[in-house]
């Protein structure tokens, strides 16, 4: 139990997805101009990763892996090449479930995020946090709480970085800078202040 | 003829269509810090005040000098003693041309020896940071502004004594480019520029700015910080080599101006008097710290890790928190704007800071990148602060 607590932590806090690792920087960058679209699109994000990832997981240990489908009689097969278009594959379909979802439920969300929701299914924080649960060897509960922590991580990040551009209004950043050129400045001046975690060994 | 007419006499060259139309933010920053500026309020003001961003820069400035005077004798002091329990008589470079002798009891001799590695820093820092600050006041058609005095004696006093100055003329540029200015200038960045220099230095050269031989200015001297003492060894072998009371009046190795948390209390009396600095932010940090604080030494083991055992009244004299807590939290542009946010920024500071010094052991100390880490919150605590405003406006009818 400890231990998946201190996964937990690790996984919003030292391992940020965005501020550490830089994944997921598209719509990091593009949908974070407003704190409540920043929300929406966080939520969404880390309810697309709480599914995915454990759902990866199961594929990963009873299909994919080497070995894995000795259940099925099979112990020599191995599987792992077609991990990549598999997990792609559950991606899009969550995506598109929680897309039909939102838009009969939650308009107003659903056409603020607009097209960036579907691309959801090529947020590469999503792709990401599924290749490390495949390389980490998590287990099944270790990959829920790895996909929820590092969804909520993600959400913090993009919701702070729609505060500071919410404030930014008012600042006078030179003319060719303006746009996504201060805001990857912004991005690398956060990255700075989420360094107090690095180092922490949980 | 005096220098009033002077400046009168030469100001249309600065005018638009005038020669040296470019330079007028240097000549407007001149003739504003020697007199009052020209456009003064003509009908009746609206303002119960009359301290303006210029003044209450200024205020801030003056009240660094306690710690800037501490700090200069106590890397002095600390230089003087090392050196005469080492049996050296001289440092053996240029500052020898200027000290004649290295008393580590007379107060000259050691605010003279401090001086002389303090100003250089300063100076640098000062002169660096000037000439972007100026370039772009030229270059973007903005004032030179006074809130540049502050971030240029506030990074001089975070820096280790023995830093080498072209790391200072980096950071600097760092913090004043791209912290403050490509974001407009003062008042529209949201990271606190001093620190921001200071923690690209950290990160970039961690051999200068961390570890056990920068705090003292004699070359080949090593001598751990208090925290990083406890981190080591526990709070029994920080207590047998310094006192609190010891630390609290500054007798230790550190930043230079971080040490003295009596001095930096003297300051931040007058600037909390003066109601430049908020208590809401101070009442704040101190709150988060005392809390977190207590909380590592209730559950905390303090045999796995000694930091676990370290009092809330320690936290507060050792490392840069006082300092931090005074001059750097307050900073009223990369802080919450709002009253209630005040008190949560100042809160997430207390708690980040406890948490980095006991939790995590790549950094001793904690204040620099807590209170970085609080500013880009800042601007979301305001907002929810306002969200939660509206609402219940709305909920009244």
């Amino acid at each position: 139990m400890e231990e998946l607590l201190s996964l937990f932590i690790r996984s919003i806090f030292i391992d940020n997805m965005a501020l550490s690792f830089f994944l997921g920087m598209c719509t990091f960058l593009a949908i974070s101009k407003k704190v409540e679209a920043a929300i929406g699109l966080g939520v969404a994000v880390t309810v697309v990763l709480a599914i995915t990832v454990p759902v990866n997981n199961l594929l990963y240990t009873y299909l994919l892996a080497d070995g894995a489908l000795a259940w099925a009689g099979y112990p020599d097969v191995d599987l792992s090449f077609l991990g990549l278009i598999t997990y792609i594959g559950v991606i899009a379909a969550m995506v598109q479930i929680l897309e039909m979802l939102l838009d009969k439920y939650m308009p107003v969300l659903y056409n603020a995020l607009g097209v960036f929701l579907p691309l959801i299914t090529v947020n590469c924080a999503i792709m990401g946090a599924v290749l490390f649960m495949v390389e980490r060897d998590y287990d099944l509960a270790e990959s829920t709480v790895f996909g929820i922590g590092s969804g909520i991580g993600w959400a913090l990040a993009i919701t702070a970085l729609a505060g500071i551009r919410e404030k930014m209004k008012y600042s006078d950043v030179p003319e060719g800078l303006r746009g996504l050129g201060i805001t990857f400045i912004t991005v690398g001046l956060m990255s700075l202040g989420f360094m107090s975690f690095g180092g922490i060994d949980l | 003829m005096g220098l009033r007419t002077f400046f009168d006499k030469i100001e249309p060259n600065f005018h638009k269509g005038g020669k040296f139309e470019s330079w007028f933010a240097l000549f407007e920053a001149v003739d504003t810090g020697l007199y009052r500026p020209a456009d003064v309020t003509k009908t009746t003001a609206h303002v119960r005040d009359g301290i303006d961003l210029k003044r209450m820069m200024i205020t801030v400035f003056i009240c660094t000098f306690p710690a800037i005077i501490y700090g200069m004798y106590n890397v002095g002091w600390q230089a003087n003693t090392i050196m005469a329990d080492m049996g050296l008589g001289a440092v053996g470079n240029w500052r020898d041309l200027f000290i004649g002798s290295f008393d580590a009891n007379s107060i000259i001799d050691n605010l003279l020896h401090g001086a002389l590695y303090f100003l250089p820093i300063y100076l640098t820092s000062f002169i660096v940071g000037g000439v972007w600050e100026v370039l772009f006041a030229m270059k973007r058609g903005h004032e030179v502004n006074e809130g540049f005095f502050v971030t240029s004696i506030l990074f001089a006093l975070i820096c280790p004594p023995d830093i080498p100055l072209w790391q200072v003329a980096l950071g600097i540029s760092f913090g004043v480019v791209i912290a403050k200015e490509v974001f407009g200038g003062t008042g529209k960045n949201f990271l606190n520029p001093a620190l921001a220099g200071r923690a690209f230095l950290f990160f970039a050269y961690p051999a200068e700015m961390s570890g056990e031989a920068v705090w003292t200015a004699v070359d080949g001297y090593t001598g751990a910080t208090a925290l990083s003492v406890v981190a080591t060894d526990g709070m029994a072998a920080l207590s047998s080599q310094l006192t609190w009371m010891d630390a609290f009046f500054g007798k230790m190795q550190g930043s230079i101006g971080e040490t003295s948390t009596l001095a930096i209390f003297i300051g931040g009396l007058v600037l909390v008097v003066m109601k430049i600095a908020s208590w809401r932010i101070i009442l704040g940090v101190m709150l988060g710290m005392f809390l977190t604080a207590g909380l590592c030494n209730f559950v905390g083991d303090p045999v796995s890790n000694p930091m676990m055992a370290m009092p809330w009244y320690w936290h507060m004299v050792v490392g840069g928190f006082a300092f931090g807590l005074v001059f750097m939290a307050t900073d009223p542009v990369s802080a919450s704007m709002t009253n209630t946010g005040k008190y949560w920024f100042g809160a997430l500071i207390g708690f980040m800071v406890v948490l980095i010094r006991v939790v995590n052991p790549a950094f001793p100390e904690g204040m620099m990148l807590a209170i970085l880490f609080a500013n880009l919150f800042a601007p979301l605590i305001d907002h929810f602060v306002v969200q939660a405003n509206i609402k219940r406006r709305l909920a009244r009818g």
